[in-house]
């Protein structure tokens, strides 16, 4: 299967890091623009797909010692736990709040809780997506 | 959220943090680090005495899921306060006697005390929560760790039956009780324990007064092992005998007893719940200690005298409801002294109960059999253990100077004064209540007696123990020993107890009676000569008598054979279920998955099809559609041609890649229309799935044509075509029909609401965060499913489980 992938490995090297920052530029811009945890999530996965096609999953996985399954978990948690957190505040389950800050570099900045939530959801979708397709490739 | 709020999690979050503990100090026996919690939840309950014992109430709300008028509400009075000492209090004694009665090498530990924590958490939940729906929620939660618990010997086939029934019925009791909570709920809009207290004039003439008044006994009924649900209870004695002692006997069995108490001051005075409490309990009385004398298993024994007692309680709670019959007035005072009998003999109960059964648990523990037919003579063997046996037991019978000779003689006034209520027709019926207490209350003082003389007296016969007998350890007896000092205490200064506990319990069971004098009656023991007293002599005399002669009486207990005894008629129902639910799955779970599709397709047709008919919804308005533009013409024109093409492809991959066109067009669609967002999700999830699909397109088997007959292809055919057919026509009825406005003016202040100009993410982490959440938690399920489903599959010639 694997004779001519030379081209293959070479784009994925740069394209990798291209499409991660991408993923994580969708993250950050989803509160005003396009994108979003679950849209950067997927982008992020994507990103680990083409890496795990363009080389053997050995080889990925001893650069990435990663256990996605834990990384599904922990996304899970921190959007469930990061809506208890309102709670403390008497505040209903999962609302989110927004204020603005004036950080040194960035000027006026807008902060929101709902980062954290959707973070949790970026970190659930990138560790289901692959491990389903570290799942299913292995079972050859 | 207040403190109590606090006090209910933390059992239930510290039976989370027992296995990690477990794991961290391996040399620990659990037991010492369960047994904090409930002594600092005890020792804030008992600090809460003085301020409820001046009539004071601690009420907090939590919002949970407010459109559903589900509240996290805690309400602490009187009644809640009983149970919340008896909870923790019992519960300290019985992790404390457990942490010497489980071997810390044998057994596992982490998973017990994270059970009996749990149930802790959830009984403390039940007795405080004001909510209806969550104080049903805790009353499963009590059901669930009650059958972990029964099942943790579980390799024991009798102890998965025990498990599997006690569910099986207390669950299906809260099944009924939920609906009875739901019919409150309808009469009085509101799930607030207390608001419906305070509307009980406004709904009794109302339809479903009764019916919820039903539902809701059957929930109690169950829990609390009334006859003819009692015979959970037995099978229940197969769990660790710590846990019979706390579970089922001192709360959970109880918190139906509570149930009853916390609604009578909404059902009380009602007839239905006057017969069915007073009935259903005094009947229950009787036939437990009926069938306590022929028990052979002292935990056996036990069990059938903790139905009867329950059914003792739970008539007087039935015999005091009368006095709210007609309002609160001075002739009915002497009716309310039933509830204040029942308050009483509740802490009493759970007093000698709660010993007699770490006695029978030391027994067992330094014995190895609890079989009264191998035991005999142990007294001089383990004199402590049968001092504390002949105090329980004897307090148990009804004899002074222990507690329950105080509240026996109030029950026996109690079932006296119903032999003259002269409402719901008690002037024909009342005279059996006296009868059937009094009998009841002699095969009580047989089974008493058995006890003690059966284990303790007669002849010692070594070689039919599996061990040397010898006293228990310190540790074991601590806990019987200070029950029984109660049992001591509690028959000398009864009215303290009265003074702190039961009179403000009094007060939360009959509001109406707050003002009226006499309500809390001073406890002594001596009353003079009077009826009670001669009862209590006559059930001595012939109590002693019988028990004498039990072998030659025993022959009655062969008119209730065993295989026609309730219990058979449940494993019958459980086997004809059984059988006739696999019969009618097998019928339509044939393994082809085609059938399936089948069925899920042809559901929806007919389902939605139908209800589009039936309304005639079909309605195609063409109107304020927006004129087709040329690219969106191409666009509709290459993926219908992508569509067709792939009906006509040759192989598999010509087919996915089509399929790819029909994706990558949709996200074309999204751009026309200016939605990015959807736009960019839908080009990802392209991408991803025609990943995945090259993946599995290794395993997948040759692409062949059907080549089937028009028979079997004709039914796919069709439902393919109205499954397409039904898609169309509700897209094109949506635009159609306009019921509500639309809401999406609301979203569009989204940048003053949550901060964010994108509309559709503010709905979906913001506005709509739960649907989200759940989302990625089902997505989660799902991807967890994939792993288990390929990782852990049966090898080939492995497990074969699945295949047969």
């Amino acid at each position: 299967m694997r004779e001519n992938d030379v081209i293959l490995q070479t784009v994925s090297k740069v394209a990798v890091f291209i499409i991660l920052t991408f993923g994580v530029y969708l993250f950050l811009a989803g509160h005003h623009n396009p994108g979003g945890g679950f849209i950067g999530g997927l982008t992020l996965s994507s990103a680990f797909v083409l890496l795990y096609l363009a080389f053997d999953v050995e080889t990925v996985n001893a650069g990435i010692p990663m256990d996605y399954k834990m990384v599904a978990a922990t996304g899970v948690l921190i959007s469930v736990f990061s809506g208890m957190g309102a709670l403390l505040f008497g505040s209903a389950f999962l609302s989110q709040t927004f204020a603005y800050f004036d950080l040194p570099i960035f000027g006026k900045t807008e902060l929101a809780t709902v980062v954290l939530f959707e973070s949790g959801i970026a970190l659930g979708v990138v560790g289901v997506v692959v491990t389903i397709m570290i799942s299913i490739s292995e079972d050859v | 959220m207040i403190l109590i709020h606090v006090l209910i999690l933390i059992p239930i979050l510290t039976a989370f943090l027992i296995p990690i503990i477990g794991r961290q100090f391996p040399k620990l026996h659990l037991g010492w680090a369960a047994l904090a919690v409930p002594i600092v939840l005890f020792s804030f309950f008992v600090s809460k005495i003085p301020a409820i014992s001046s009539n004071e109430t601690i009420a907090g709300s939590m919002a949970w899921i407010e459109a559903l008028d589900l509240h996290f509400a805690v309400y602490l009075d009187g009644l809640s306060l009983i149970f919340t000492l008896l909870i923790t209090g019992v519960g300290s004694l019985v992790v404390l006697y457990s942490i010497f009665y489980l071997s810390k090498e044998r057994e596992s530990l982490s998973h017990f005390y994270a059970y009996l924590l749990l149930f802790m958490g959830a009984m403390l939940g039940v007795v405080l929560s004001d909510n209806l729906m969550v104080l049903y929620l805790f009353w499963e939660l009590t059901s669930i760790s009650s059958f972990l618990l029964i099942a943790f010997w579980f390799r024991r086939k009798k102890s998965r039956y025990g498990a599997q029934k006690s569910f099986l019925i207390t669950v299906g009791g809260g099944i009924s009780m939920l609906v009875g909570f739901i019919m409150l709920k309808v009469m009085t809009g509101t799930n607030s324990v207390q608001e419906i207290i305070a509307m009980r004039d406004s709904i009794q003439e109302h339809e479903l007064f009764v019916p919820a008044l039903v539902l809701i006994l059957l929930g109690a009924f169950t829990k609390s092992a009334q006859f003819p649900f009692h015979i959970w209870l037995p099978d229940a004695m197969e769990a660790p005998t710590p846990v019979s002692a706390y579970l089922h006997s001192a709360t959970m069995v109880k918190a139906g007893l509570f149930l009853v108490a916390r609604f009578t001051p909404v059902f009380g005075g009602e007839e239905t719940w006057f017969w069915l409490v007073s009935g259903v309990g005094i009947f229950t009385m009787f036939w437990g200690s009926f069938s306590a004398v022929r028990q052979k298993d002292l935990k056996a024994l036990l069990a059938y005298s903790t139905i009867s007692q329950l059914g003792l309680i739970m008539s007087l709670f039935g015999l005091g409801s009368a006095a709210l019959q007609g309002g609160a007035s001075t002739e009915s005072v002497v009716y309310t002294k039933a509830i204040y009998a029942a308050l009483f003999h509740l802490v009493n109960h759970s007093t000698f109960k709660g010993a007699l059964f770490m006695v029978v648990g030391i027994v067992d523990h330094e014995v190895g059999t609890r079989d009264i037919r191998k035991l005999g003579g142990l007294i001089s063997l383990m004199p402590i253990t049968f001092t504390l046996a002949v105090i329980s037991s004897f307090s148990m019978a009804g004899l002074p100077p222990f507690n329950g000779f105080l509240s026996k003689e109030m029950f026996f006034t109690a079932v006296l004064n119903a032999n003259e209520m002269t409402v719901f027709s008690m002037e024909t019926w009342g005279l059996l209540f006296p009868i059937i207490a009094w009998v009841g209350s002699i095969f009580t003082f047989t089974y008493s007696m058995i006890i003690v003389y059966r284990t303790f007296l007669g002849p010692y016969r070594r070689e039919k123990l599996e061990k040397d007998p010898h006293e228990a350890p310190i540790g074991m007896l601590i806990s019987p020993i200070v029950l029984c000092a109660m049992v001591i205490l509690l028959f000398f200064f009864p009215n303290r107890l009265s003074e702190y506990l039961l009179s403000p319990a009094m007060y939360s069971i009959l509001p109406a009676y707050q003002n009226v004098e006499g309500i809390i009656p001073k406890i002594s023991a001596w009353h003079g000569f009077n009826l009670e007293l001669f009862m209590t002599a006559g059930v001595v005399v012939l109590g002693a008598f019988l028990m004498k002669t039990f072998r030659f009486w025993n022959i009655v207990y062969d008119l209730f054979p065993e295989h026609r005894s309730l219990d058979r008629g449940y494993q019958w129902i459980l086997s004809k279920s059984e059988r006739g639910s696999k019969k009618a799955t097998d019928r339509y779970m044939t393994g082809f998955l085609p059938n399936y599709l089948y069925y899920i397709y042809g559901f929806l047709l007919l389902m939605l099809g139908g209800t589009l008919w039936l309304t005639g919804s079909i309605v195609i308005d063409t109107s304020n559609d927006a004129p087709v533009s040329l690219y969106e013409g191409i666009m509709v024109f290459i993926m219908a041609t992508a569509a067709a093409g792939i009906l006509f492809s040759k192989s598999r991959m010509t087919a996915t890649l089509l399929n790819g066109v029909l994706g990558y067009s949709i996200a074309i669609f999204f751009v026309l229309f200016r939605a990015p967002d959807l736009a960019l999700t839908q080009l990802v999830v392209e991408t991803v799935t025609t990943v995945l699909f090259l993946l599995c397109f290794y395993h997948l088997p040759e692409w062949s044509k059907e080549d089937r007959s028009l028979k079997v292809r004709l039914p796919k055919i069709a439902v393919s075509i109205g499954m397409g057919v039904l898609t169309v026509l509700i897209a094109l009825s949506v635009q159609g029909n306009k019921l509500f406005d639309s809401i999406s003016s609301y979203f569009e202040n989204s940048y003053e609401l949550a901060g964010g100009r994108n509309i559709v993410n503010s709905i979906l982490g913001d506005f709509r965060a739960f649907d989200t959440m759940l989302e990625v938690v089902v997505l989660f399920i799902a991807g967890v499913g994939v792993y288990t489903l390929i990782k852990l599959k049966a090898d080939q010639g492995g497990d074969e489980i699945e295949r047969k």
